[in-house]
């Protein structure tokens, strides 16, 4: 009995792996919450678009932008730029790759109803696009914007005949265009017949909480993908969704727990692990009536340049990299890991307690004072711990310092009404270069300008905005990235905010697979290969 | 009757309009949801824009009286992170959580009930007092963890059944249940264990203490002086007597086994309702996490409203004292 079976099952296995060869599971640590890629700008919603949908340019695995649906591109003046779109691509359902999908899915954009976080904030610069036959687009902004061509990998681009459009689409910005027909919502991308895009697997269901399968798109102008089936998980728990790896149940996982990590190596499987652009930093409340600072008779010391540095002085930052994030992490000088775009190789602040309190005592604090940090405790990797120790860092050079952790949903409104004289917090820079970062976290705060939107510190230096700004009009790329190392140097001088370390993303994955890390921390089914 | 009916029903919709409040009011103060939501980048024009389309520049009194005033023409708000109305993104996920509690509801019954008139009619057995120790281990093992130890030991270390997930699902009755391959059936074998382990402790030991109550009954003694098998006794003059406020617990635990299998879909990364609730209250999905607990009051109240309607036919005198009273 015991002997007849065995051959039967050694078929059964061999006939299962064959099969399984062809299939790909991965366990991601958060849902899209919708298959619309137009509908929430969101990590989580990007990765799992950009398997079906494809944008005109292209960001690779370390954010440098290249050829996507457009072969080339060029500016011809500072307001209008030539797209040449690539020739002989379909859409999953057979049509035509054309200019007008391009038009089309940029007039739907500010079209999506009930989108938590619109992709306007890339279209709202937009004037005109014209079409110049069938794979010539002209678009034109209304004011210089560089950034164009990084900005266009993050819009996907949707079949205008998969949607119902007519014939003729023609550009009109703020949702004035014309002949879009009746635009589908986005629960509508539920369907495979609606969500038609030019990517290598096409959507075959979603079922939401549950899994998106996606299947191999034999037509793929790319060649056509490794895997036959699909099938993307949400485990958002990271304690199953490692168990889920080490049961067999999925292939792949994105963000083990790095204390786990150990664990998920021994039992055999491949783990790989990049930089990401996410900077973890400090920023500090630079007005003079700033909350919860004791023992300074009413004044802030953070407005005081030397104080700030004294704080980026005593922060050992290799501590904290090798005790607290096990390794996975790399200590930071600037705002974006070198060599990307505007980085300038600045080196990275000692760890000098005794430097720290000298110049406390010169600003005029020689007992030092008192603070709150403020931090998420579940937004980042291990993000409280690496608080209380800065904290305790921050205690050794006379600064008493408590440490407020809340839950994100609520830090971030917190912060937003500047309730923390010192807080913790992360950005990842989605263009990878360096005008991102300034604009968002250093820039004067300026409602009319939409600049310094998280900039909750309200840092300003009169001199460095005039360089950002000069950078943000510049085409010319060696150009502007003169002004934007000029600019990043002055804020960081000036201790404007007080970088710690560059998060890394970890993926988990059996060892016949393999995945070339990126940047921007995206899990690209697509890009998920068989290992040589 | 019908007085007791329409006094209970009364209490029924104040208890409902009592948790509307309190809930509102609680989500209201948690967070700024468009801070959550939307992309950093987004400029602050954008993002005023985005907090005035959800209604969120508007006083809380203005945003409740909207809430209550959509509420009576059943809609509970759109959700915020899926853009569609709150209650069909709830109830896209209903189905998987009434198979798993309905599931892990017949394990614990299935199972409590036998064992414990198992311990109550031999208390002092071998027998009786393993049942009695195990069940105080069903109660005391936190569910997290004990859920973590079944994926590891099942599906880890043996690699018999898989770690989560729902796995393949067919149509029935208009719904997508699991229950009917081998392979859904597969998948939800740990995370019924783990929501029934406690319920089945509970039952244990209630079903334990009133068959020790009851067997003492003179009529149970007269039962076995006249020579009644005692397969009989057990079966008609016991069950029956002990089963009052075992579906009472049954039909409070119900409703909260639906309510509130948060923890176990967590742990199994089961695409139910309460996985759903957690997932909106980390994204301050207001409208979603309004309407999930309006909707767990609704089952609750109506689930204690049969109960107590249910033993009124069982046992007369409920009816007739409540309608003196």
């Amino acid at each position: 009995m015991k002997l007849r079976s065995i051959p039967l099952l050694a078929v059964l296995l061999a006939s299962g792996t064959a099969l399984q060869a062809q299939d790909l599971s991965i366990g991601l640590k958060s849902e899209a919450t919708s298959m619309d890629p137009q509908f929430h700008q969101l990590t989580t919603n990007i990765q799992v678009a950009l398997n079906i949908f494809e944008a005109l340019t292209k960001q690779d695995a370390v954010q440098k932008v290249g050829p996507g649906l457009a072969s080339e591109w060029e500016a011809t003046d500072d307001t209008t730029w030539r797209f040449t779109l690539r020739d002989g691509v379909t859409f999953h359902n057979g049509s035509p790759f054309t200019a007008r999908d391009v038009i089309y899915s940029f007039c739907r954009i500010p079209l999506v109803e009930n989108s938590p976080s619109p992709y306007t904030i890339y279209t709202g610069g937009i004037v005109n696009m014209t079409a110049e036959g069938d794979h010539t687009l002209i678009i034109e902004t209304e004011k210089a914007n560089p950034l164009l061509p990084t900005e266009m990998s993050s819009l996907p681009i949707l079949s205008a005949d998969a949607l119902g459009a007519e014939a003729e689409v023609t550009y009109a910005p703020n949702g004035g265009c014309e002949g879009l027909g009746e635009v589908p919502q986005s629960p509508a991308f539920n369907s495979p017949d609606i969500a038609v895009g030019t990517g290598p697997y096409k959507l075959e269901s979603y079922t939401r909480g549950a899994e998106v399968v996606l299947a191999r798109n034999d037509e793929y102008w790319g060649g056509a993908p490794d895997w036959e089936r699909v099938t993307l998980r949400p485990i958002t728990s990271d304690g199953p969704r490692v168990a889920a790896l080490l049961a067999g149940d999925v292939d792949m996982i994105e963000s083990p727990p790095i204390q786990d990590v150990p664990r998920v190596e021994d039992a055999g499987f491949k783990i790989v692990d990049a930089l990401s652009n996410r900077i973890i930093y400090l920023h500090m409340q630079q007005l003079e009536d700033a909350p919860d600072i004791t023992g300074t008779d009413g004044k802030n010391p953070l407005m005081d340049a030397k104080v700030r540095e004294a704080i980026s002085l005593a922060i050992n930052r290799e501590a904290i990299v090798d005790r607290i994030m096990g390794g996975y992490a790399v200590a930071a000088g600037e705002l974006l890991p070198p060599p990307m775009f505007g980085t300038t190789e600045r080196p990275v602040d000692p760890y000098d307690p005794e430097k720290a309190k000298e110049l406390l005592a010169e600003a005029g604090y020689p007992d030092g004072f008192g603070l709150t940090l403020g931090t998420p405790n579940d937004r980042y990797i291990n993000d409280e711990q690496v608080a209380q120790a800065v904290a305790q860092m921050l205690e050794r050079i006379g600064i008493t310092t408590k440490v407020d952790a809340v839950t994100a949903s609520q830090f971030f409104s917190r912060r937003n009404n500047l309730e923390f004289p010192l807080y913790m917090a992360g950005w990842g820079a989605s263009s990878g270069e360096m005008s991102n970062p300034l604009k968002a976290l250093l820039a004067t705060y300026d409602e009319g300008a939409g600049l310094g939107g998280t900039n909750a510190g309200r840092y300003s230096n009169p001199e460095m905005d005039e360089l950002l700004k000069q950078a943000m009009s510049t085409i010319d790329d060696a150009e502007r990235e003169k002004l934007l190392q000029e600019a990043e140097t002055l804020a960081l001088d000036d201790h404007g905010l007080i970088p710690l370390h560059y998060e890394q993303t970890v993926w988990a994955m059996k060892s016949d697979l393999s995945y070339e890390p990126r940047v921007d921390q995206y899990t690209l089914a697509s890009e998920v290969k068989p290992a040589e | 009757m019908i007085v007791y009916l329409i006094r209970r029903f009364g209490q029924s919709l104040l208890a409902i309009a009592a948790m509307a409040v309190l809930v509102f009011l609680g989500v209201y103060a948690i967070g700024n949801p468009v801070d959550v939501l939307i992309n950093p980048e987004a400029t602050q024009a954008e993002i005023a824009a985005t907090t005035e389309r959800l209604g969120l520049d508007k006083p809380l009194y203005e945003q409740f009286g909207i809430f209550v005033v959509n509420m009576f023409q059943g809609d509970l708000g759109t959700s915020f992170v899926f853009g569609r109305p709150a209650m069909d993104v709830i109830l896209d996920r209903l189905p998987a959580t009434m198979e798993l509690a309905m599931v892990a509801l017949i394990l614990s019954v299935g199972i409590g009930v036998p064992l414990g008139v198992w311990a109550g009619l031999r208390p002092d057995s071998i027998a009786g007092r393993t049942i009695m120790g195990g069940s105080i281990l069903g109660f005391s093992l936190p569910n997290f963890w004990q859920g973590m130890l079944l994926i590891l030991v099942f599906a880890v270390l043996l690699g018999w059944l898989p770690a989560g997930g729902r796995g393949t699902t067919t149509e029935f009755l208009g719904m997508q249940v699991s229950f009917l391959t081998l392979d859904g059936l597969s998948h939800m074998i740990l995370p019924a264990i783990n929501l029934a382990l406690f319920k089945m402790s509970l039952i244990i030991r209630l079903t334990r203490a009133n068959t020790r109550e009851v067997v003492l009954q003179d009529y149970v003694k007269f039962a076995r002086a006249k020579g009644i098998s005692s397969r009989r006794v057990v079966m008609v003059h016991i069950l029956k007597n002990i089963m009052i406020p075992v579906i009472t617990i049954i039909g409070l635990e119900l409703g909260s086994m639906v309510a509130f299998a948060i923890v176990t879909e967590t742990v199994f990364a089961w695409p139910g309702m309460g996985k759903l609730l957690i997932d909106s209250i980390n994204l301050l999905d207001r409208p979603v996490i309004v309407a999930y607990l309006m909707l767990t009051v609704l089952i609750i109240v109506s689930i204690n409203l049969f109960v107590d309607i249910l033993y009124s036919i069982l046992d007369p005198r409920v009816r007739l004292s409540e309608m003196k009273g």
